[in-house]
């Protein structure tokens, strides 16, 4: 059988594709009316909100993964490098998407989910309004957006300028390696003053503008990182199954499972972590985040169920199932443990989000599903575009020979 | 243990090893084992070996850790004496997973080592026969055991013909004893013990 260098988008692809991209589209009117339009819009933006926030975290995480990988001098990685960049290119579209919707969060005024807009007589938000003010919230979310923007595509453009151009020796592979190593460690950077540290304190965390901790940005690093992880193997797998990739094959998908099943145990540590402090000091002030969270002596919390949901979805599901060599290098086993990771983090987020706007009962209905299939369906179809304007095999990478060989 | 007779022969290359285990799996002769100074990926899958069960083993003195330090800390806390820190339940399920938890990693670790040191044979004063001293320093030795099927000599030009080199017979005890090493046997001299 001949091997496909460019990804043609088979037809059920660009269907679904387009119908999810429809669904989306068309929740998001439906939930306009339904909600948006109330006197209390905050059930529409909030779902906006927590939809787009999760998967551009998540898209954006596999140019974190290229980065830290092509840092770490690793190589295993590469017989699928240009998946891995496709993955990223959707930042593009997603982080637009991003950028309006937090513009019209903080801009609206009929929209009540960032308390800190109005600190008027609060005396703890007067106390943040240096970090937490609109004018920082905005210029920070647009240099986040385009930072990783840019240097995503800089990275990308760095790959794809092999594939005409073949490094013709040793001293200029090395010189290529050096400079790509560079663009690696200035994403990182990058990423570390924004996924690591302030944008899921202004994104998320401010939703509780009373409230702070100091694990919520690996918290929401770790659940998008997993998740991430866990997209990139569906792709993997599901272009193994289309006959593409001839050179990935058990080896890297071990890795892959690998990684799937490290970072849920590090998402679990983070979570257990966040709660155990705060329910041994037990402070109320730091308390009262988990109190429509988590059911104590005196009450239940409305989304008690979806908490501990995600916790068995999110660390039980892979930690138990992944554990085991054969699990790891099965393709189908790895594929739906990926698809239980991606629904749990987005459950996880769904928690983050509206366990604070919405406090007294879950609303959860098909208007947010709407929503999250609108963001797949974009999701698919800027992944496959991408797929099929580059050649699969990013061949002329130094170290591409390290990765075919590759065996654990 | 048995004292029984062996065929050894040194390659200096990974491949040539990969090769002659192939072959002599083909041919028949009963390979008693390959030692080399360095992991060879792959060589357990050519020689036949199966997969370790040390990860299910892990799992089982994991399991019991966390078993152990929960069912101790509240009987403890919840009958034996029960104290009140800090207001909290005296059944205070995630002050103790920490702990927990770290007693699952003891427990898993040392059981673990300690599992493979047992299988592996190795305890300080445990000494084992050495069929060629530079097998721990830069050449690859296979050794096949000589049954009463075939002879010696028609395994060592088997063996030669597979490309190795200092093909030599042995005859050596295959288990462990405790004390020195053989006086006859001189570990670091280029040396054959006559059958």
């Amino acid at each position: 059988m001949a091997i496909k260098e460019f990804f043609e988008i088979p037809k059920r692809y660009r269907t679904w594709s387009l119908a999810l991209m429809g669904v989306g589209v068309l929740s998001v009117i439906i939930g306009f009316f339904l909600y948006g339009t109330s006197e209390h819009p905050d059930r529409f933006w909030a779902a906006l909100l927590q939809n787009s926030v999760y998967f551009l975290l998540v898209v954006n995480a596999s140019m974190f993964f290229i980065c830290a990988t092509t840092l770490a001098w690793g190589s295993w990685q590469l017989t699928f490098s240009r998946v891995t960049e496709a993955i990223s290119t959707a930042v593009i579209p997603i982080g637009i998407i991003t950028a309006i919707i937090l513009i019209c969060l903080v801009t609206i005024p009929d929209i009540h989910i960032y308390h800190w807009l109005h600190p008027h007589g609060d005396k703890i938000l007067e106390g943040k309004s240096g970090f937490l003010n609109k004018g920082f919230f905005l210029v920070y979310t647009a240099l986040t957006l385009v930072g990783w923007i840019a240097l995503g595509a800089k990275m990308r453009k760095l790959s794809r300028s092999l594939d005409e151009n073949p490094l013709p020796s040793t001293e200029s592979a090395r010189k290529w390696l050096f400079k790509n190593t560079v663009w690696a460690a200035v994403f990182i950077v990058w990423f570390s003053l924004t996924v690591m540290s302030v944008v899921p304190w202004l994104w998320l965390m401010s939703i509780d503008a009373h409230w702070y901790s100091t694990m919520y940005s690996w918290y929401t690093f770790a659940s998008t990182f997993v998740a991430g992880i866990a997209l990139l193997s569906l792709f993997v797998v599901y272009l193994k199954n289309q006959n593409y990739l001839q050179y990935t094959n058990e080896e890297h998908l071990h890795d892959l499972g690998k990684f799937m099943f490290a970072f849920s145990i590090f998402w679990t540590y983070l979570w257990f972590a966040q709660y155990m402090l705060i329910w041994y000091a037990n402070i109320p002030e730091e308390t009262v985040y988990f109190r429509s969270r988590i059911t104590t002596d005196h009450e239940s919390g409305a989304y008690t169920g979806i908490f501990w949901f995600s916790f068995v979805i999110n660390f039980l599901a892979p930690f138990l199932i992944l554990m085991t060599r054969g699990s790891k290098r099965n393709y189908t086993t790895v594929a739906m443990l990926a698809i239980v990771i991606l629904v749990g983090h987005w459950f996880d987020f769904y928690q983050m989000v509206f366990a604070s706007v919405m406090k007294e009962h879950v609303t959860l209905n098909l208007f947010d599903f709407g929503v999250a299939a609108g963001f797949v369906g974009l999701i698919m179809f800027s992944v496959g575009r991408a797929l099929s304007k580059a050649p699969m095999a990013g061949r002329n990478h130094p170290l591409l020979k390290e990765s075919i060989i590759h065996h654990t | 243990m048995a004292v029984k007779k062996f065929v050894v022969g040194c390659f200096d290359e990974e491949e040539a090893v990969f090769d002659a285990v192939k072959k002599v799996r083909k041919s028949g002769y009963k390979l008693h084992d390959v030692y080399s100074p360095l992991p060879i990926h792959g060589l357990d899958k050519a020689m036949g070996l199966r997969d370790t069960s040390i990860h299910t083993a892990g799992f089982i003195y994991g399991i019991t850790g966390t078993t152990i330090a929960l069912s101790c800390i509240s009987w403890i806390f919840t009958k034996d004496w029960p104290l009140n820190i800090g207001g909290k339940p005296h059944f205070a399920l995630p002050a103790w997973i920490p702990i927990m938890f770290e007693f699952t990693v003891l427990c898993a670790a040392v059981g673990m080592v300690l599992t493979f040191c047992y299988l592996c044979q190795l305890a300080p004063f445990v000494k084992k026969h050495h069929f060629h001293p530079r097998a721990t320093d830069d050449k690859m030795v296979m050794v096949i055991e000589v049954t009463p099927k075939n002879d010696a000599a028609e395994i060592s030009s088997f063996m030669n013909s597979l490309g190795a080199a200092e093909v030599n017979t042995q005859i050596a005890e295959t288990g462990w004893w405790i004390g020195r090493y053989d006086k006859e046997q001189k570990l670091y001299a280029d040396e054959t013990v006559s059958a």
